[in-house]
């Protein structure tokens, strides 16, 4: 195909997103093929958000009170999915470890999408911990479709269950206040997570810790024993320093008032 | 091919169709992806009903094992019966008649609007946590929120000018730097996401197949 003939398949203005996209794949791929064939990978920083899961069970554990874990309120299909998609990576570990601890777990669904696989991940995670027979159907339960209809079930159920662990990872809005100050009331353990911009500070006000961004995504590789999953946080590592190099070039490009690197972004 | 395998391909086709979609557009690519989110559409409906069995069986089961406090097998019935008032007129009368509208409009609305007006006061504890400041971190956002919210009232500007220039620089300079480097995080994040359940190395939504 011509060069005018590929421009004309591609949508203008999303060539060079397409381009990046092709090279950070190829990078995650690369990097991911390397962790599996025993390679040696970077060691990553510590994310004490996800290191204080486990203190958070046990805590529970040994006070005899529930985990509730909320996966967000967004569903598998939108453009904040992938943030649901990393939450349920997440709750196959607490799940594991709340099966390993025998500590009850609880986990509210919005929507309704997301209810069989959530179902799933919790069974999987009862089944790989060893306790298949300990899990219980009405583990995950599915609140309202509606927002603050499914605010206030949730609010409800803190305040009935008394959870001494709270775990809210996944896309919020408006009501993530409302959970924290309500597992707050109760003496919950929270541990946050979200990279909606416009919720992030209410969960680092309100929450004992808190995953930013990218730490959400990371997270579900980060706990895993499995080095694929390291690979591909490493292999995002590099688009991050290939992102902070165009920024580099485009701030002293912009101060020598280029804008060829302008041009190049937009095309 | 077993279960889960097939359901790893469908969820490859479907992924790697659709995400191309946003970049490519070609015929056959367009109608595909389109008719793959109808499909989506659909199963989305479908699994409303999985959320009406779910809630049917942990409230039914509550009420008839007697499960919980006497307000919490309360809570339930009213749950359970509402709903299916609300499926009944819903199905009988249509979801614009009057009937199910005055559900709506009497019920639903004004706990929606409760609920959502309640944010205010869960704003309001969760700031006076956040700005106890503990240490130097809980300092500067005391500081640096007490400029802000001033810079944005009316009263800031009548105390000194200062306070919106402050404001604004905060807001252009350290607070879009911050965001921009977290969405560039976030993006990078959940491409990597999407390719480990892509190559089917995250698994676990998939089931035992």
């Amino acid at each position: 195909m011509s060069d005018k003939g590929v421009k004309r398949v591609l949508i203008a203005g999303s060539q060079f997103a397409f381009g990046v996209l092709i090279v950070l794949t190829f990078s995650i791929v690369y990097c991911i093929q390397i962790a599996r064939s025993g390679g040696k990978i970077p060691t990553f920083r510590r994310i004490p958000g996800i290191e204080a899961v486990p203190e958070a069970i046990g805590r529970a554990a040994e006070m005899g009170r529930p985990v509730m874990y909320n996966p967000g309120i967004a569903g598998l299909t939108t453009d904040t999915a992938a943030q649901t998609y990393a939450a349920l990576e997440v709750l196959a570990y607490v799940g594991q470890l709340c099966a390993k601890y025998d500590t009850e777990l609880i986990v509210t669904i919005r929507n309704a999408e997301v209810l069989p696989v959530a179902e799933e991940v919790v069974m999987n995670a009862y089944v790989a911990a060893g306790k298949a027979d300990q899990y219980s159907p009405d583990s995950v339960r599915y609140i309202s479709p509606f927002q603050f209809g499914y605010v206030s079930g949730v609010l409800g159920m803190i305040e009935r269950e008394k959870p001494a662990a709270y775990l809210l990872l996944g896309a919020f809005w408006s009501e993530s206040p409302s959970y924290i100050e309500a597992a707050n009331g109760v003496g919950a353990l929270q541990i946050g997570g979200t990279a909606n911009l416009h919720q992030i500070q209410f969960l680092v006000a309100g929450c004992d810790y808190t995953l930013i961004g990218e730490e959400l995504f990371a997270a579900g590789a980060y706990v895993a024993d499995n080095r694929a999953k390291l690979g591909s946080i490493w292999g995002q590592d590099i688009g991050k320093i290939v992102a902070v190099l165009l920024i580099v070039v485009g701030s002293i490009s912009a101060w020598l008032k280029s804008d060829w690197l302008t041009k190049l972004v937009s095309k | 091919m077993k279960g889960r395998e097939l359901a790893f391909v469908i969820c490859l086709f479907v992924g790697v169709t659709v995400g191309l979609s946003g970049y490519i557009s070609t015929p056959i690519i367009n109608s595909i992806s389109s008719e793959l989110l109808s499909w989506g559409v659909v199963l989305g409906a479908f699994a409303l009903t999985l959320g009406l069995l779910n809630s049917i069986r942990i409230h039914g089961g509550r009420i008839a094992r007697r499960h919980g406090t006497p307000g919490d097998r309360v809570f339930s019935a009213v749950l359970l019966g509402m709903m299916a008032i609300a499926t009944v007129v819903g199905l009988a009368k249509g979801t614009t008649s009057d009937q199910y509208q005055f559900i709506y409009k009497t019920f639903l609305t004004p706990l929606d609007g409760t609920i959502f007006a309640l944010i205010a006061f869960f704003i309001a504890s969760a700031a006076w946590r956040a700005f106890i400041a503990r240490n130097s971190d809980a300092a500067i956002l005391l500081v640096t929120a007490t400029i802000v919210m001033l810079g944005r009232a009316p009263i800031g500007e009548l105390i000194t000018r200062a306070l919106p220039e402050a404001t604004a620089w905060i807001m252009d300079i350290p607070n879009m730097a911050a965001q921009r480097g977290i969405i560039i995080g976030a993006a990078l994040g959940s491409i990597a996401l999407g390719l480990r359940i892509l190559l089917g190395i995250e698994r676990s939504y998939l089931g035992r197949g």
